[in-house]
């Protein structure tokens, strides 16, 4: 019993659907044992935990999670909405490409309101309000991202700059 | 050769010094709520549970700042969250529960075994209050003050040296 306390702990303290962050999460926390043997074994047993704390969750899908919607048109808008949204478990993802849980749940969301009418962008702003700029992949120029924006500009600039000196210097001589 | 024939190859490398130095930091995955402050979305949810009531947004706006703890039965550390909670039940902590995608069986079987400090458990089969307040895990705690807003966001499992920081925020919440 004082093993599986010790698991729990060496667990991740939050559950995720992506494997990826809670494993490394597991991995980040086992060496609170002393030995490499004990190290090792923590390890696997975490590891071994790790998988089934994905995957228990036992109610079915979202209605929508994976059922497309009958429009075609609003289907489309909405599969080109959920491939810029952040999974919130399974960061390096996309809502369209995740299989967590809540990735669904944030299918099913953008699905109905696209249904009811909403428009993408207002959902995607209903997000943003939500989790801050994290949750969207479309880039947007703010007061932190403008040198984003600005210095590919610049670069650009200098280059054509450059060039022309030295077409202007070559046509001389 | 010309000193500044060098500027692109130093800065290439102080690119991949940045870069090395970042993959050797832990990465923080966790995604603050941006909702705090703002009042609670509009929600209606059945009980989770058959002896304790469901839950809506009008509860929390009677005066009485609450913690609303996003829990599920399948999650592990919200096992170790369990006697934390109890103590901030004690400790005169109204602790309102969401439970997330989870079953009445499922819900029964984790308070028989780790306790039952909720005053009502809502069931959020789609996730929806979850995504409405900007919570992006289970465990997370919310400080909801007397009129429905949203004061504080405590994610991951509540430990022991967060009991006195959450009662501190009710406190105030309440003034």
């Amino acid at each position: 019993m004082t093993l599986l306390r010790h698991l729990v702990d060496v667990l991740s303290p939050r559950e995720g659907g992506g494997l990826g962050p809670m494993a490394t999460r597991c991995w980040a926390e086992a060496p609170a044992f002393a030995g490499a043997r004990a190290y090792l074994a923590a390890f696997l047993l975490a590891f071994a935990l790790c998988l089934p704390a994905a995957a228990q969750q036992s109610l079915p899908p979202a209605p929508y999670a994976y059922r497309q919607l009958e429009d075609p048109r609003q289907e489309a808008a909405a599969q080109a909405l959920m491939e810029t949204l952040r999974c919130l478990k399974c960061q390096s993802q996309s809502i369209a490409d995740s299989d967590a849980p809540m990735a669904g749940d944030m299918r099913h969301q953008v699905r109905t309101r696209i249904a009811a009418g909403e428009e993408p962008e207002a959902i995607r702003a209903w997000l943003v309000q939500r989790y801050g700029d994290y949750v969207s992949y479309a880039p947007a120029v703010s007061e932190t991202t403008w040198p984003l924006f600005a210095v590919p500009a610049l670069l650009v600039l200098a280059v054509l700059l450059a060039l022309w000196r030295r077409l202007r210097l070559r046509r001389r001589a | 050769m010309r000193w500044w024939w060098w500027i692109p190859l130093a800065l290439f490398a102080l690119f991949l010094g940045v870069a090395a130095y970042q993959l050797t930091q832990p990465k923080d995955e966790f995604i603050p709520s941006t909702m705090i402050g703002e009042p609670l979305p509009e929600f209606d949810l059945r009980p989770a549970a058959a002896d304790r009531p469901g839950l809506s947004d009008a509860y929390f706006r009677d005066g009485t700042p609450k913690l609303l703890n996003i829990w599920a039965s399948w999650c592990v550390p919200c096992i170790a969250e369990a006697p934390q909670l109890e103590r901030l039940r004690q400790s005169g902590a109204e602790i309102v529960g969401v439970a997330i995608r989870d079953r009445p069986q499922d819900v029964a079987g984790f308070l028989a075994r780790y306790g039952n400090p909720y005053s009502r458990i809502g069931a959020d089969d789609l996730s929806e209050v979850q995504l409405g307040i900007g919570s992006s895990g289970v465990p997370e705690t919310f400080v909801i003050d007397g009129q429905g807003r949203i004061i504080y966001q405590h994610i991951g499992d509540v430990r022991a040296e967060h009991v006195p920081l959450l009662l501190e925020k009710l406190r105030e919440a309440q003034d």
